[in-house]
């Protein structure tokens, strides 16, 4: 039987994680993946608070978010393949035409 | 205590991969390493008792999305991550400040929790079964809205990705 705490603190580590990378990674794939890693944090908690509440309603949750992330997956990717298209580069710092 | 053990063995592979993730500079090492965090975060849900979603992580998350990834760094050829300069404030400020930060925070969640329950297994009722009567009873309405979601994904996906012919 592990304390709720603990699930909680892994899945805040693995949100840190995430937003460590989504700053400090150049490549908009490896961006995007870190984002799906927050995502999988998130999850977690919901996860365990469901079990600690003894209600089934984070599971249900999860579902959605799982649902929602395939959804943004699939478009996300596809935006990515088109910037590739136009920029012929992954590097996040070359997409610049927005800055002055 | 088996459960405080595979607790701690799943979460250090989620750890490790987790880690690896920030530290490796190839795409493909990142993609590999998200579905070992994917992996063990699905035995983490099996020790919470919940089993479909568990089934699930590793069906849609680690299959079907990371395949997508997978793919898609295929596709587009992505080599090494190229190098531009970190900013010192971020090392000297940056790093410090969110050790910190999670110290603090697992010190409150661990420490100060009242209750420090724990979470059951076997106490929780997650088969398929259980979930599907919230999913089509209360939450039917949000359910069919996801379907008209993945819809316009789906073709944003396809006219997004299309190469346009001129």
């Amino acid at each position: 039987m592990v304390p709720l705490a603990f699930y909680l603190v892994l899945s805040a580590f693995l949100f840190a994680c995430g937003i460590t990378g989504f700053l400090i990674k150049r490549n908009i794939i490896t961006i995007f993946m870190s984002i799906e890693l927050m995502l999988n944090a998130v999850n977690l908690s919901f996860v365990a608070f469901a079990a600690y509440w003894k209600v089934l309603d984070g599971q249900v949750f999860v579902f959605f978010v799982m649902v929602v992330a395939a959804a943004e997956a699939a478009v996300g990717l596809a935006i990515i393949i088109s910037v590739f298209r136009t920029r012929e580069t992954l590097n996040v710092d070359r997409v610049n035409l927005l800055k002055l | 205590m088996i459960h405080y053990l595979l607790f701690f063995i799943f979460a250090a592979f989620a750890v490790a991969g987790a880690i690896n993730l920030l530290a490796q500079k190839h795409p493909i090492a990142s993609a590999l390493s998200l579905i070992v965090v994917m992996g063990s975060l699905a035995g983490e849900y099996m020790l919470l008792g919940a089993e479909f979603v568990a089934a699930i992580q590793v069906i849609v998350y680690a299959g079907a999305i990371m395949v997508l990834f997978v793919f898609t760094i295929m596709l587009l050829n992505a080599g090494e991550e190229e190098h531009s300069r970190g900013s010192k404030v971020a090392m000297i400020l940056g790093v410090p400040a969110m050790i910190a930060g999670l110290v603090m925070g697992a010190w409150v969640l661990v420490a100060r929790d009242p209750a420090n329950t724990p979470v059951g297994v076997g106490a929780m009722y997650g088969s398929a079964h259980d979930i599907a009567e919230q999913l089509f009873r209360r939450f039917l309405l949000p359910f069919e809205i996801t379907s008209v979601l993945i819809l316009i994904a789906i073709m944003g996906a396809v006219v997004l990705a299309r190469k346009e012919e001129r």
